[in-house]
């Protein structure tokens, strides 16, 4: 087990976001987080990588524990920012950096390493993912798709055991989702977990090892993806594969 | 019978003296008693020896006189306007002023003195025993000529001021060690600030005139007249008396000049050619164009280092932080530069004794800090969250955010407004002149009353500061290029 999530709550001002949110994820899976928006996706992403603090409940990848409240020491919240990577919904690649730059930049100034072994490894993640010749391009100039990739290589640059991608399939055309899937089915070999969320069915459905489905803050339903995506159980889980809205509270 | 006559005339009198255009005469009242000041009891209406000088020429004329305020400096350039027929609160007879304006036969007589601390009443005599030291004096006066004199014949450093007030409490609190100026104001400043002593043998001898347009002779040379016949009278005589600056210089002075009047009027001393006064003051406008690039990139310096900590300390400080920060944005961008320097300088004066140049650069520094600060936060504010928090999932310290990602974005975005606000720092250093730093526009200044003319002085400077600026904004221009194409 790499990831651990005990009774997560999360309120912003009065509104409760996640409301006691629990699950556990495995070595190599590959997790999908569905749900309407709102539900809390997004946010229990944010909060595994500690970007915003929870109110109460556990957080804890590979034993590195997260503290409510935004609490953490310092030396902690080191230890968990080397095992957790993020890919945003919009990438925020930095602006006034060359893609290259982009992948260097972490590996040079935190893992400290040398500027020959940083640019090699950064030259083979953009081989992999099929965008070398991108490698001096500034972020402006490339399209979503190419963005997403060197964003997904930044994040891969530190190597980190847990990757966390926020709607990667939300700009791309059927074509390039499988593509994407596939990416990530290589990236999940060799025991890293992914966890991501999305609106697509049948991209869970195609590559997903397990998926949540978050309603309200709270998981309604979670399973092997053909079986939960075929037969939904939960009001909430039908209006999704609906794309309808749904009233809670009649199952 | 009698009675009603007189009471006709008189009545005829006022209406052909009310009927009859006002003699509009102009003069500093800044410049103050015994010359021309706002009378305490009803501060709309002036007074002072040439005050009344003045009213007995309007009589004279059968006009009534009405006073207009101009600044001192400003007299030669306001009366070819138009703006008053004469001026003439301590107007100086110089040859340059004689040159290119109608000047009045001089009407009193005065001499510059050195004014020190009493207790440096023996060392420093004359200009021999202050050589290295610092002596102040009104610019673009005779007094000020003197001293560039000195300065080149004895090594005494000459610091000029925009008024007469302040030189003296400069003395007092060791700024100076002396003041060149007429013995009317040595006087006036002596009753006024304890301590000084002013030396009893003139430096040089000077005479107040009335100055009016160039084509204008034929008011003057009734003036002349006018001032002629009342020095013959006495009422001059009565009037510096009532002023208490009658002295034993006058009785002389007046026979000298009603001789020499009467003997076919003033032959003007020649000048120099206008060419070769201009040649003169060349090297001075450099000198003072050095004097404006380093003070303006120093405090530009200043107010960059001072601004980018203002800035962090207003995005990433505390709430205290914050407030305090926020409240000096506020207060130096709401109340005028020109407070500012003066409160630096003059203010402070019996906490921290600033050198001037040293004011000038803290004052114009710390006032543009707090504009660039506005513009570092800006640009900081306006780097995407996003870019943030991936580099924080990425392991970065925030100081290393700061510096690899945050910085480097916000000052290209700061880049533009900052090269706009180093021309107008550029511009802006001006206005120390007021702190006696002498820069670019105040030596034009000097030269422009100097030479009696504006339009070559200006050019000079305008030209010299367009020398300034433009390459700057050309280089701006350039590296902004430069990023954009790069991130293109």
């Amino acid at each position: 087990m790499i990831l651990h999530v005990e009774q997560l709550r999360l309120s912003r001002g009065a509104r409760e976001v996640l409301r006691g949110v629990s699950f556990q994820v495995d070595r190599g899976e590959l997790l999908v987080l569905m749900g309407l928006s709102g539900g809390g996706k997004t946010t229990i992403l944010r909060a595994i990588a500690a970007l915003e603090a929870f109110d109460s409940g556990a957080i804890a990848v590979e034993g590195v524990s997260l503290a409510p409240r935004g609490a953490t020491p310092k030396s902690q919240l080191r230890e968990l920012r080397r095992r957790v990577g993020m890919v945003f919904q919009m990438h925020s690649l930095f602006e006034h950096l060359s893609a290259i730059d982009n992948i260097t930049l972490a590996p040079l100034h935190v893992a400290r390493t040398t500027r020959g072994d940083a640019e090699q490894r950064a030259a083979e993640l953009l081989d992999s993912l099929g965008i070398s010749h991108r490698r001096n391009a500034f972020p402006r100039e490339l399209s979503g798709g190419e963005a997403q990739r060197v964003a997904i290589a930044r994040a891969m640059a530190m190597d980190p055991p847990l990757l966390l991608m926020d709607e990667p399939t939300a700009s791309l055309d059927p074509a390039r989702r499988h593509e994407l899937g596939e990416t990530l089915v290589e990236l999940t070999r060799g025991g890293r977990t992914l966890i991501v969320t999305t609106h697509d069915d049948d991209f869970a459905r195609d590559f997903a090892t397990r998926v949540l489905i978050l309603a309200e803050g709270e998981i309604v339903e979670e399973g092997d993806p053909r079986e939960v995506l075929t037969n939904p159980k939960h009001a909430a889980t039908r209006a999704l594969l609906q794309g309808a809205p749904v009233l809670f509270g009649q199952p | 019978m009698k009675r009603c006559l007189f009471f006709a005339f008189c009545i005829l009198h006022f209406a052909f003296a009310a009927l009859a255009a006002p003699f509009r005469w102009g003069g500093d009242a800044e410049g103050g008693a015994p010359y021309v000041e706002a009378d305490p009891n009803n501060p709309s209406i002036v007074r002072g020896f040439d005050v009344e000088v003045a009213a007995e020429i309007a009589k004279g004329l059968g006009r009534v006189p009405e006073f207009v305020q101009v600044q001192f400096t400003a007299i030669d350039q306001s009366v070819e306007r138009g703006d008053f027929e004469i001026g003439m609160s301590g107007v100086e007879d110089t040859p340059a002023r004689r040159a290119s304006h109608a000047a009045t036969i001089p009407y009193f007589e005065f001499h510059e003195v050195l004014t020190v601390r009493a207790e440096d009443r023996d060392r420093y005599r004359s200009f021999a025993d202050l050589r290295g030291h610092k002596v102040g004096t009104l610019a673009g006066t005779i007094a000020y000529d003197k001293l560039l004199e000195a300065e080149r014949e004895y090594g005494i450093q000459v610091v000029s001021y925009d008024d007469d007030v302040h030189p003296y409490t400069d003395v007092r609190e060791g700024r100076l060690d002396a003041v060149l100026l007429d013995n009317i104001i040595a006087a006036r400043s002596e009753r006024r600030v304890s301590g000084l002593y002013t030396q009893p043998a003139p430096v040089a001898t000077g005479h107040y005139i009335g100055v009016l347009a160039k084509s204008n002779t034929k008011l003057r040379d009734r003036i002349n007249e006018i001032l002629e016949a009342r020095m013959r009278d006495g009422t001059l005589e009565r009037i510096y008396r009532k002023w208490n600056i009658w002295d034993a210089y006058q009785p002389t002075f007046f026979a000298a000049t009603l001789s020499s009047s009467s003997s076919g009027g003033q032959a003007p001393t020649p000048v120099a050619s206008k060419m070769r006064q201009i040649f003169r003051y060349i090297p001075s406008l450099l000198k003072a164009s050095v004097v404006t690039i380093v003070l303006s990139c120093v405090s530009m310096a200043l107010a960059v280092f001072a601004g980018i900590l203002i800035a962090s300390g207003r995005v990433y400080g505390g709430t205290i932080t914050r407030a305090l920060l926020t409240g000096y944005v506020e207060v130096v961008r709401g109340t005028p530069v020109l407070l500012q320097l003066f409160v630096l300088y003059y203010g402070l004066a019996s906490v921290i004794r600033l050198p001037a140049f040293l004011a000038a650069l803290l004052g114009l520094g710390l006032n543009y800090a707090a504009y660039e600060s506005e513009i570092y936060r800006g640009a900081l504010e306006a780097v995407p969250r996003g870019q943030l928090e991936a580099a924080r999932t990425l392991g970065f310290t925030e100081r290393q955010i700061f510096t690899l990602v945050r910085g480097p974005q916000a000052f290209r975005l700061a880049l533009a407004p900052m090269t706009n606000d180093f021309v107008a720092l550029l511009k802006d250093s001006s206005l120390v002149s007021v702190l006696t730093v002498v820069e670019l526009t105040k030596q034009t200044s000097i030269f422009a009353t100097n030479i009696g003319n504006w339009a070559i002085p200006g050019a000079l400077c305008a030209a010299l500061y367009l020398v300034l600026s433009l390459p700057l904004s050309r280089l701006a221009g350039r590296l902004e290029e430069k990023w954009r194409a790069a991130s293109e």
